[in-house]
């Protein structure tokens, strides 16, 4: 390996890099400034959702006059709001942001590999997420607005531009934006499986593998399988939309008059979506899972626990992604037969999450917990994952679903279960990698604030938000003030509003301690928390092909943290194995003593 | 400009971090025991919170949910709510509490060791059997209640009514006699005919086309849905029933209402909900509200998707009868 010795410039270094720990920082920023965006959109329209007949400057300053009049946001942009919200935080901040950077930083560097497979198709699924991120904001200044229709995008309603306006240019640019996203994300899938099959250095056997590895692995799999299903999805929507054709149109009479189309079914396109979108729930969290996994068992100083349990849960859950979608669509018209069947394997989801759960919690018992940033936000994502999939139980059962299907209960659900919760892992992701990207250390004091803030503020905003779906509050109104019926849920929905702009405004004090951490922050030492895994042999400052001389060998799991003799007859008994609480996975076995 | 005027206070605000970071110490990078030892106890201090939290909204909130449910089938689903509800909320309880209790017992003190504690089959059988034990009762009873909801049996004879959603305004149509409903299609769309009923079909002559929902108590109602441009969802909360109105297929739900309106404004649960609601409207000087049974549009439609809602009312059923004669039949309105 003789890369490092080629003069770099500074297009081949920051932007158009094959090094896949300057690409997985390309893909952390983007996807923090796709973040901030879709952040304050939420902050946006929570103002409105409070105090629907009031102006805001704010409103005023950043939509345009088609948007809105004297600072009172349209019911077509409050629409958009939350339909590129949900689009930005799902794909782009949470997808391409959490997964891209952790999978491109930690893969080559936890398994033993100089780089990915191909660092050329890297730099590719870099760049068309780029240029998908690109066409996604372009496609907020269209005349008519952007895509409107709900990140879900079911048809007619984004198929027609005469039912919504967003359904014009906006929803063109959605789609494309879409479909250069998907190939990103598949070019960067076949990378990281085709790297984590091939690359391991001598000694790192699939069952010596970090979590983090597993998860990044599993997620690949299911993205691979479940991407191009959407692909395709949107492919036919782009038919119906441009050439006339009837794949999910039939039977429609708008703005005065029956539209050719004839024979197709929006209903085909709720299958298709949701067989991506169900899976892309796991795409979100199995990566943060796995972070979590790797960052708690560093912190409590102790081994996972149930590393072979975690992984089987991994794949049952993985597995299980791809026969659920249908849970999405209990009330959608489709056989009632075919409810029965996604009620049954949707429920199933529950005992693998338990299991993990567990493991977790078992994980911190009797542990001599290291309270960094990174821990707690772990903490938080065990504690959000809990709150928020257990009801999943009353979501995941068909007759339940009915009357919750589409409300705000559904809305706290899954903020909780995938958005905190991966949010949580990807925060959680930044503090404890930090010095691996930057060479240098964040400031923990800020982190705390961080934390407490940011939790505070999550269960603030989103627990409440159960009790008023309960009161059969539908999502996606613009306005509740034309059902009385719900006035009494005003002061409730004040209360989440304020609660979710102290949580947006929290994130500044990550931002800045990100951003100073870059330049002003404590040079890190090599290891910094002790940890086990081969990203730490490697030097602070990044060389391309990662270690110096040859890749180091690898002779134990990831988890000896703590690791005491415990042969009551030997002398050694109750004394750290190699002297101190953690081993080094390219350490090999001492005399006597047995691997775990 | 005002967009210019924000991002310059936010630049400004940036800018006074970084002056203020500055004589921060960033050097503070690494848990030592005193902060294992504050954020173990802040920990503690979140579990106080989150828990007054869940039970502050378990019991301030009930006044503000739906009321019991007004249908038959509703009852089931209440209570297989209820039973679902109980058990997450006993183990969310349980679980917070291990997660930060934990959190804080086991915070770090460069004097302690962990334990080296990697497996334990038996521990992992146990809480992988438990929760598959509890879930497959659960979603047993809950099947059973699917089914129960989601097939009509024929000999049921339910009374059949069409409800049709456009953008943004839904229509019902009764079927009249001979309880059967005329074909319908948007190319019969003109005029007045507005729910493109096929005039041809005998069936369609006594059918009535009405803009208000009047349901017969104790009667099992069989309705089917219709859209004629994009999706709707028909969401009547209070009966626990739902359906999406899909253009080009017709959808289905039937339930069976049990209390009237009248006696629904007795019900206690909906008089206290109706006084705390009047409390604040007459705060604002606007008029009290009366309850009255809903249907809403819970499936995005567009613009007006937030206001796109009818009245339903349930009658006895002689008075259902009286009613219903008084409407005229589409033969004798579309000539």
């Amino acid at each position: 390996m003789s890369d490092h010795h080629h003069k770099e410039t500074f297009v081949t270094k920051y932007i158009f890099t094959i090094d896949h720990k300057m690409i997985g920082k390309q893909f952390l920023i983007t996807g923090m400034f796709m973040g901030i965006i879709g952040v304050f959109m939420s902050m946006l329209f929570r103002l409105q959702i409070a105090w629907p007949e009031t102006s805001f400057s704010i409103v005023e300053a950043f939509l345009g006059s088609h948007q809105q009049t004297d600072g009172i946001m349209n019911p077509d942009t409050y629409l958009a709001l939350v339909t590129i919200h949900g689009t930005i935080m799902v794909f782009f901040v949470l997808t391409a942001g959490l997964s891209g950077t952790f999978s491109n930083l930690l893969i080559p560097l936890q398994i033993g590999a100089r780089d990915m497979a191909s660092g050329f198709m890297n730099m590719i699924s870099y760049w068309l997420f780029f240029l998908s991120s690109v066409v996604m904001v372009a496609s907020l200044f269209v005349e008519a607005g952007p895509a409107s229709a709900g990140w879900t995008i079911y048809p007619p309603l984004s198929a027609l531009p005469q039912a919504i306006p967003g359904s014009g240019t906006g929803m063109t640019l959605w789609l494309v934006s879409m479909a250069i996203f998907i190939a990103s994300s598949l070019i960067g899938s076949l990378n990281y499986i085709v790297t984590i099959l091939n690359l391991r250095t001598k000694g790192m056997k699939m069952t010596r593998l970090p979590l983090t590895i597993w998860a990044f692995f599993i997620t690949a799999i299911i993205g691979v399988i479940s991407f191009p299903v959407l692909l395709s999805a949107a492919l036919l929507l782009i038919f119906d939309r441009s050439f006339g054709t009837s794949f999910y149109l039939s039977d429609i009479f708008i703005s005065g008059e029956v539209l050719h189309y004839q024979g197709g079914s929006p209903v085909l396109f709720e299958h298709l979506f949701w067989f991506l979108g169900h899976p892309e729930v796991y795409i979100i969290l199995l990566p943060a899972l796995g972070i979590t996994s790797e960052i708690i068992s560093t912190n409590a100083r102790k081994p996972i626990f149930g590393y072979r349990a975690m992984i089987g849960s991994i794949m049952a859950i993985a597995f299980l992604s791809t026969i659920v979608w249908g849970h999405h669509m209990f009330v959608s018209g489709m056989n009632p037969f075919l409810g029965s069947v996604f009620t049954f394997t949707t429920v199933l989801i529950a005992i693998p999450s338990a299991v993990k759960a567990f493991n977790y919690i078992t994980t911190l018992w009797k542990g001599n917990l290291q309270m960094n940033p990174a821990m707690l936000f772990s903490i938080g994502l065990v504690s959000t994952f809990v709150t928020g999939g257990l009801t999943g139980l009353v979501l995941g059962d068909s007759a339940l679903d009915i009357n919750v299907h589409d409300t705000y209960f559904v809305v706290a659900h899954f903020h909780l279960v995938m958005g905190v919760s991966a949010l949580f892992g990807m925060f959680a992701g930044i503090y404890h990698w930090f010095p691996k990207m930057y060479g240098r250390m964040m400031n923990k004091t800020l982190g705390y604030w961080h934390f407490w803030i940011t939790i505070i503020s999550a269960y603030g905003v989103f627990f409440p938000m159960h009790f008023i779906g309960l009161a059969g509050l539908p999502r996606r109104y613009y306005t509740n003030s034309n059902f009385p019926m719900f006035d009494d849920l005003v002061e409730i929905n004040v209360f989440m509003t304020i609660m979710a702009i102290i949580g947006g405004l929290a994130q500044l004090i990550f931002l800045a301690n990100f951003f100073i951490s870059i330049y002003r922050g404590q040079k890190s030492p090599m290891n910094p928390w002790n940890s086990n895994t081969l990203e730490w042999t490697t030097p602070v400052e990044h060389i391309h092909g990662n270690w110096p001389g040859a890749i180091p060998e690898v002779h134990r799991w990831a988890y000896d943290y703590s690791k005491v003799w415990d042969d009551e007859n030997d002398p050694r008994h109750g004394e750290y194995v190699h002297g101190k609480d953690f081993v080094l996975q390219t350490t090999p076995l001492l005399d006597g003593e047995e691997s775990s | 400009m005002l967009a210019l005027f924000y991002i310059f206070i936010a630049v400004a605000l940036g800018v006074s971090f970084w002056q203020i970071t500055r004589v921060m110490n960033l050097r503070s990078v690494i848990a030592t025991d005193k902060d294992n030892d504050t954020q173990g106890k802040l920990a503690l201090g979140f579990l106080a919170f989150l828990y007054a939290m869940m039970i502050y909204c378990l019991i301030a909130m009930n006044v503000i949910m739906l009321p019991e449910a007004s249908s038959i089938e509703g009852e089931h689903d209440d209570n297989l709510f209820n039973i679902t509800f109980w058990l997450i909320g006993i183990v969310q309880f349980a679980m917070q509490f291990l997660i930060f209790y934990f959190s804080y017992k086991y915070r770090g003190n460069k004097n302690n060791k962990a334990l080296f504690y990697a497996d334990s089959h038996k521990l992992e059988l146990i809480w992988t059997v438990i929760p598959a034990v509890t879930i497959v009762l659960l979603i047993g009873y809950g099947l059973v209640q699917w089914n129960n909801i989601m097939y009509v049996g024929e000999d049921e004879n339910p009374i059949v009514i069409e409800v049709y959603s456009q953008q943004f305004r839904w229509d019902a149509r009764y079927a009249g006699e001979d309880n059967q409903l005329g074909l319908g299609n948007v190319n019969f769309i003109k005029g007045i005919n507005t729910m493109g009923v096929d005039m041809s079909d005998p069936n369609s002559q006594d059918d009535k086309q009405v803009t208000e929902l009047y349901l017969p108590k104790g009667k099992k109602i069989l309705f089917k849905f219709r859209s004629q441009d994009v999706l709707h969802s028909a969401y009547m909360p209070h009966f626990r029933a739902q359906m999406n109105c899909v253009p080009g297929m017709v959808t289905q739900f039937a339930f069976t209402p049990k209390y009237t309106t009248e006696e629904m404004r007795q019900n206690s649960e909906v008089i206290a909900k109706t006084n705390g609601i009047n409390k604040i409207r007459k705060a604002k000087g606007e008029d009290p509200y009366v309850f009255d049974y809903l249907l809403l549009c819970n499936k995005i439609c567009g613009a007006s998707h937030y206001n796109m809602q009818m009245k339903i009312t349930v009658v006895e059923e002689a008075d259902y009868k009286k009613w219903l004669s008084e409407q005229k039949t589409l033969a004798q309105v579309i000539k």
